[in-house]
């Protein structure tokens, strides 16, 4: 049997196109906030979108959005590598961004109230603050709506360290917002 | 289980992800933990702020444009062939209707429009992440979510025992117009079934037409105007076309 292996096979252009195009906007949110820049983002998800068509032979699904996330995480990293300003690594968080005082307010403070309602633009900002590994986690669960299992296998981390990095990264987001209603105060 | 334990699997309990042994420890832990029940309810809270927050970013049309262009085209060109006896029967058309050749220009025209936008309603679906709005293989859970957001009730056939699968429904907007569609799927192919009120009840035999290398499958019966678009070849669009209009005829003869 003569398999086509063709680059420009059309119909795996076609079965491509059809698994992958509807994730355009959630690999561009993860490259928006990876790489915190909007250019860079755009070279990164199409660089993506190129790597993904090379390797769609070899897709075995069943989820195309985290396999391409894996593929975009990847792209991102090489550009970390080109800017020569690699993630700050999890021993090298400042110990101040996970001390979070988080219970020393009373049930009925007022904060807890402006909790209930993000104005979107602040909490982009927050994230983009968070140290890569935590800001990635963050994203991939809150945003994305991965399962632990999946965001696991994007970071190539275990899934216990993805259990730890989310709860230091929602302590470190909740710390950071109560600190920015206390600017806005 | 110690405090420290808890504040991080109390998150996983907030996410759905701890099997049901983990869960009970943790719950237990927080029935006995003012700090940490204060801490779970506090980030349960933060949680559901943050998905009722858009915190997404939209892909610009450019990187959209630059992505489909670097990419090989699924549909190979048209034969010159092909082009050449479509405007051969063309002109066979425009010469026997010579006389009401304004009108159907006219009307062609109209058609056309909306044959367009048919497409783009369908390629949006695609893309856009929004194919479904009410998932259900289900027919009468399909056709009743229609009620009270359409002008129009669209007939919702199951066809699955004919190969098509019905996956859903779907809010869209066609001809600056709100627009039933109601999805199917071939194989891995979808297929999206337009549904629009028409003033004129006559009944129009089906007309297979192909832009940007779509198939559509146009007719209209009792009231209603239907557009079927899939990439599925015209044969297999064709039989979709067929096995619905004998399920509507069966449907009120039955």
């Amino acid at each position: 049997m003569v398999v086509n292996t063709s680059q420009d096979d059309p119909e795996k252009a076609r079965r491509f196109r059809e698994a992958a195009l509807p994730y355009l906007d959630d690999a561009y949110t993860l490259a928006r906030y990876l790489l915190r820049d909007a250019a860079d983002a755009e070279d990164a998800v199409q660089d993506c979108y190129l790597r993904a068509y090379k390797h769609f032979d070899s897709y075995r699904g069943p989820a195309m959005k985290p396999w391409l996330f894996a593929i975009l995480r990847n792209v991102c990293r090489a550009e970390f590598a080109r800017r020569k300003t690699a993630p700050t690594a999890v021993e090298e968080v400042p110990e101040s961004a996970e001390q979070a005082p988080m219970w020393h307010e009373t049930p009925d403070n007022p904060e807890r109230q402006m909790l209930r309602r993000f104005d979107g633009d602040v909490v982009r900002k927050l994230i983009a603050a968070l140290a890569e590994p935590f800001r990635e986690t963050f994203v991939l669960r809150e945003i994305q709506n991965l399962s632990y299992r999946e965001i696991a296998d994007v970071a190539a981390v275990p899934v216990g360290t993805v259990m730890s990095r989310l709860a230091r990264a929602r302590a470190m987001l909740r710390t950071a917002w109560l600190a920015e209603q206390e600017q806005v105060k | 289980m110690t405090c420290e334990e808890a504040e991080v699997l109390l998150h996983a309990l907030i996410d759905g992800e701890l099997d049901a042994g983990h869960a009970r420890e943790v719950e237990a832990h927080i029935e006995g933990c003012p700090h940490c029940a204060e801490l779970m309810q506090e980030y349960r809270e933060i949680s559901q702020a943050m998905a009722a927050t858009d915190l997404r970013y939209k892909a610009p049309l450019e990187l959209r444009r630059r992505i489909e262009k670097a990419l090989p085209q699924p549909q190979a060109a048209p034969s010159r062939r092909s082009v050449l006896r479509g405007f051969a029967m063309g002109s066979a058309v425009s010469a026997m209707a010579a006389t009401g050749l304004v009108a159907i220009v006219l009307r062609n025209d109209d058609a056309q429009r909306i044959e367009a936008e048919v497409v783009s309603a369908h390629l949006r679906s695609l893309q856009a992440g929004h194919l479904i709005d009410v998932v259900s293989t289900d027919q009468h859970t399909v056709k009743p979510w229609f009620n009270g957001k359409l002008d129009v009730s669209p007939p919702v056939i199951d066809l699955t025992a004919q190969g098509f699968t019905l996956v859903g429904g779907r809010l869209d907007y066609v001809d600056a117009r709100a627009i039933g569609a109601v999805v199917y799927k071939r194989r891995q192919h979808v297929i999206n079934l337009f549904v629009a009120q028409t003033a004129n009840t006559e009944r129009r035999a089906a007309k297979i037409s192909t832009l940007q290398g779509f198939n559509i499958r146009r007719w209209s019966d009792r009231g209603l105007n239907y557009w079927a678009v899939s990439d599925i070849g015209a044969d297999e669009l064709t039989e979709f076309g067929d096995k619905f209009e004998t399920a509507m005829q069966a449907n009120k003869e039955g």
